[in-house]
């Protein structure tokens, strides 16, 4: 196992940065800067601590352990009862701009500016004991710079997708992927199709779930399967041996019995290189567009830049041994590079082996594309009475994918659904939904897959028509001919 | 649920509802549960020797030995249990609620699926017959050998689908000893505890084991999940569960009290999690069982105080990251809508308003929108009338290093 609670930071880890309940994937190395929530930093302090620790920026950018210290209760006691006499006339705090900053030039602790700013506040022994408890917070979380390294897991990396780059996941929100997980009833062992342009990460949620045991065919559009987010997971490599990818483009031909390897593009590995950094590029450039008011223009939105990414797929999809012949000669190269392209034909063979057994327990969709093509052909390569999600940001495709899955037919229990979530404040005498939620976080359209009968099509059209009845009603009226 | 009908040999529909309605008070949180349960009445008659005396509910879903008529103890319902089983010995040759089978085989639990949200669960027996409101379903002939998926036709020439149990499955279909954790809360809970293969668990209380097939499923085939259920005969029933489920060996259940005696395990769990009425008591036991190097714990309490009492407690016992959160189910009916067009006093040859139609090109089948009639349809996802508003907060919290 890869060691879950009580494993160490390691040099090369794939590890997730916390403070508050902000999250920051990023690959340990030395030397290396980081830029997190405004604050610059090397992690190479953190190698060797146990994941779950809690350090302290201090000057230099160095990280240092935070030793548990007794909160340094406001010794006054006071606090008024109510805001009658508080006048916002900007002058509460007697510390100026240029104080603060001062203070943090010189380095002082940030525990220590917040105990500064309470003194200087003329108001603070007037506001109410929430009140106090407010200021406090909202200094500490300006000054304290704290910040957690966990391991990654689809909890952590899924909440820091949506929260920082809903776009690249088509805003698939955190529970809505829970459901998905749930209802696809993935587990080890599971044969599963996964088709996503979530920037892996409901691939890798996946990954997760199945612990290494069984496997999984992803469906990729363009040249090759986009794993940025898999990547954060830092599984380890046993994960990749039974990841398979099929070119979604080919799955008409599999159905009707055309596909060959051969009649692939000469080099398709290539081909995959070359659409997915410009993909990577392209997308680097609108998140930095997106995100220039909240954080500098040198931070990458995701600490792994897609060149990195490469690398570490290319560990992933080969053996190690070939990275070392990397730097050697050029006719090495070519070698090297018809090996590669030789294993790739390999492995397409082998995908298209496992789809062509139709037997698969189940399919997992969430994609920028509409659901209906999708859900229409590669439900041919799911066994009976396995579940199937789809995900849509929008309903209305959902719909359709709805009625034309009826007509279809081979599938029961069709449910089209979205999760609400609402996250609370608990605290003595002041607990309350928080202020603002999530307006939407997608639409799920789920069912189970049942042995599909031939000449079904004849009676695709009178069923249409009665698909608003309750199914029970229908099963009455189809009892008669039988 | 194995129980032998009280007195009359065939059990009427009224009797379903008496003995459920003397459970009310029991589940009076949720009392849209209990209605639920009583549209179920699937009936097991065994084939062989008499058939009077060998009538039970699949799903006597409300069975609550405290104000049922004939309280059963454990040893008692034990044996009927096996005096049930013993006409036909059977073994069980897959795990079926962890690992996919192809086909239905002699003492699998299957899912009956008569049609829209309606369904049972059957253990599949070599001479048994289950009776639908479709006809009678004979297991040797119509279900042993057969592939999961397969459409049955029954007796009166009605069909149904069998199906692959899994965790959700069993969730919609189980016998309720208690009010019991849906899919949706389930969903959360296992991503917000990080469960995965591999993971210990604890859990409590076991109740009905809605949660608990779902936990074993996730952890499974290298974790275990420990679940203390203080009620003796829940906890002998959810054991008895398991093992027809054969997934006995990734679960140990424990009859004791979580508040007073914790989990009977310490330092070993990755994640705990707590359904009881006082979550608070449990909080320094859930602690000590979670790994030294930390873990994740959750709590599902229907009432805000009780949510307020736990996060002190969780504070005082040092952990961190304390979060609450609901969620919600929306379900959304596929419905084709038509909306009548509004007479404007327009003349009937006015063709100005065939702009609604092409504004429409969704509906391929009547294209023209029955413009005659003056409707435009379309089709919408439409909210059920009433939904779930509420199951309970779930407050989610991570113990840390110290």
């Amino acid at each position: 196992m890869e060691g879950g609670a009580g494993a160490r930071i390691r040099e090369g880890d794939c590890a997730v940065l916390k403070r508050d309940e902000v999250f920051k994937a990023v690959s340990v190395l030395r030397r290396r800067k980081i830029i997190f929530e405004k604050q610059w930093f090397y992690l190479d302090n953190a190698i060797g601590h146990i994941y779950g620790t809690t350090f302290e920026v201090t000057s230099g950018g160095t990280l240092q352990p935070k030793q548990e210290v007794e909160e340094t209760t406001t010794e006054t006691k006071e606090a008024g009862t109510d805001n009658r006499n508080i006048v916002d006339d900007g002058k509460s705090q007697k510390l100026t701009h240029d104080d603060i900053k001062a203070l943090k030039d010189k380095g002082i602790k940030g525990q220590e500016i917040v105990q500064q700013l309470i003194e200087n506040s003329t108001t603070f022994r007037d506001k109410t004991e929430f009140a106090q408890d407010k200021y406090i917070k909202k200094k500490k979380k300006k000054y304290e710079a704290v910040i957690t390294i966990v391991k990654p897991s689809t909890r952590i990396l899924s909440t820091m997708y949506y929260a920082r780059e809903p776009g690249k996941i088509n805003h698939l929100r955190y529970d809505t992927l829970a459901q998905m997980l749930t209802l696809g009833n993935i587990h080890a062992g599971n044969k599963m199709i996964v088709m996503e342009t979530c920037a892996g990460l409901v691939l890798g949620a996946v990954m997760e779930r199945m612990g290494g045991y069984g496997s999984i065919i992803q469906m990729y559009p363009g040249g090759g399967p986009v794993r940025a987010a898999t990547s954060c997971f830092g599984f380890p490599k046993p994960f990749f041996d039974n990841l398979h990818e099929f070119p979604l483009s080919k799955v008409q031909s599999l159905l009707s019995g055309t596909f060959s390897t051969e009649a692939l593009p000469a080099d398709p590995e290539e081909n995959a290189l070359v659409e997915e950094e410009s993909n990577g590029l392209s997308e680097e450039k609108q998140t930095s567009l997106q995100e220039t008011e909240e954080e500098p223009a040198p931070e990458a939105p995701m600490e792994i830049n897609p060149t990195e990414e490469q690398d570490t797929m290319d560990i992933n999809a080969e053996d190690v041994e070939f990275k070392e012949n990397k730097e050697k000669e050029n006719k090495e190269n070519v070698r090297e590079k018809q090996i590669k392209q030789w294993e790739r034909r390999k492995k397409l063979k082998e995908a298209a082996a496992l789809l062509r057994e139709k037997n698969a327990d189940g399919l997992i969709v969430a994609s920028k594309f509409h659901p209906t093509p999708l859900l229409l052909s590669l439900l041919e390569f799911v066994a009976p009475s396995r579940p199937f999600v789809v995900y849509c940001q929008y309903k209305e495709p959902l719909v359709e994918c709805y009625t034309r899955l009826r007509e279809r037919g081979g599938v029961i229990n069709l449910k089209l659904s979205e999760t609400w979530l609402r996250n609370y404040q608990v605290l003595p005498d002041r607990s309350h939904p928080k202020l603002t939620m999530s307006g939407g976080g997608g639409y799920l359209l789920s069912g189970i897959t049942v042995v599909l009968e031939k000449g079904k099509c004849d009676s695709s059209n009178s069923e249409a028509l009665k698909m608003e009845e309750p199914s029970s009603k229908r099963c009455k009226l189809q009892d008669l001919p039988c | 649920m194995w129980r032998p009908a009280p007195g009359s040999p065939v059990l009427q529909r009224e009797d379903l509802h008496l003995a459920s309605s003397t459970c009310e008070t029991v589940g009076s949180f949720y009392t849209k549960s209990t209605f639920i349960l009583l549209s179920k009445q699937s009936v097991l008659i065994h084939e062989s020797a008499d058939l009077s005396s060998r009538v039970a509910f699949l799903d006597m879903s409300c069975e609550c030995p405290e104000t049922s008529p004939e309280p059963l103890s454990p040893s008692q319902s034990f044996q009927h249990h096996d005096q049930w089983q013993s006409p036909a010995k059977y073994k069980l040759v897959t795990m079926s609620f962890v690992e996919y089978g192809d086909t239905i085989k002699d003492g699998d639990t299957a899912i009956v699926f008569l049609g829209h949200e309606s369904m049972f669960p059957v253990k599949v027996q070599h001479g048994s017959m289950t009776q639908t409101k479709y006809g009678v379903i004979r297991h040797s002939t119509d279900l042993i050998g057969k592939k999961y998926g397969s459409k049955v036709t029954c007796s009166k020439g009605g069909w149904v689908f069998i199906l692959h149990p899994t965790p959700e499955l069993w969730t919609m279909n189980l016998p309720h000893r208690t009010q019991i954790l849906y899919s949706t809360d389930i969903s959360i809970i296992t991503m917000m505890l990080e469960l995965k293969p591999g993971s210990i668990v604890c859990e409590s209380g076991t109740g009905s084991g809605s949660l608990s097939h779902a936990l074993i499923r996730t952890v499974a085939p290298t974790g275990h999940l420990y679940t203390v259920e203080f009620h003796q005969q829940r906890a002998e029933k959810a054991r008895e569960e398991f093992r027809e489920h054969g997934v006995e060996h990734l679960v140990t259940v424990t009859n004791q009290d979580v508040c007073k005696n914790g989990f009977g395990v310490s330092n070993i769990a990755d994640a705990v999690f707590l359904d009881i009425p006082s979550p608070w008591e449990a909080i320094g036991h859930a602690k000590s069982a979670l790994k030294a190097e930390g873990g994740r714990i959750c709590s599902f309490s229907p009432c805000i105080e009780q949510v307020q009492r736990t996060c002190l407690a969780m504070e005082e016992y040092g952990f961190t990251e304390i979060n609450t959160l609901e969620i919600l189910l929306r379900v959304y009916n596929v419905r084709t809508v038509s909306l009548q067009i509004p007479d404007l006093g327009k003349a009937a040859e006015d063709n100005s308003s065939t702009g609604f139609d092409s504004s429409n090109p969704s509906h391929q089948e009547s294209p023209c929108g029955n413009l005659q009639q003056g409707t435009v349809q379309f089709k919408s996802g439409v909210p059920l009338r009433e939904v779930v508003g509420h199951t309970g907060y779930l407050t989610f919290a991570t113990k840390s290093l110290v």
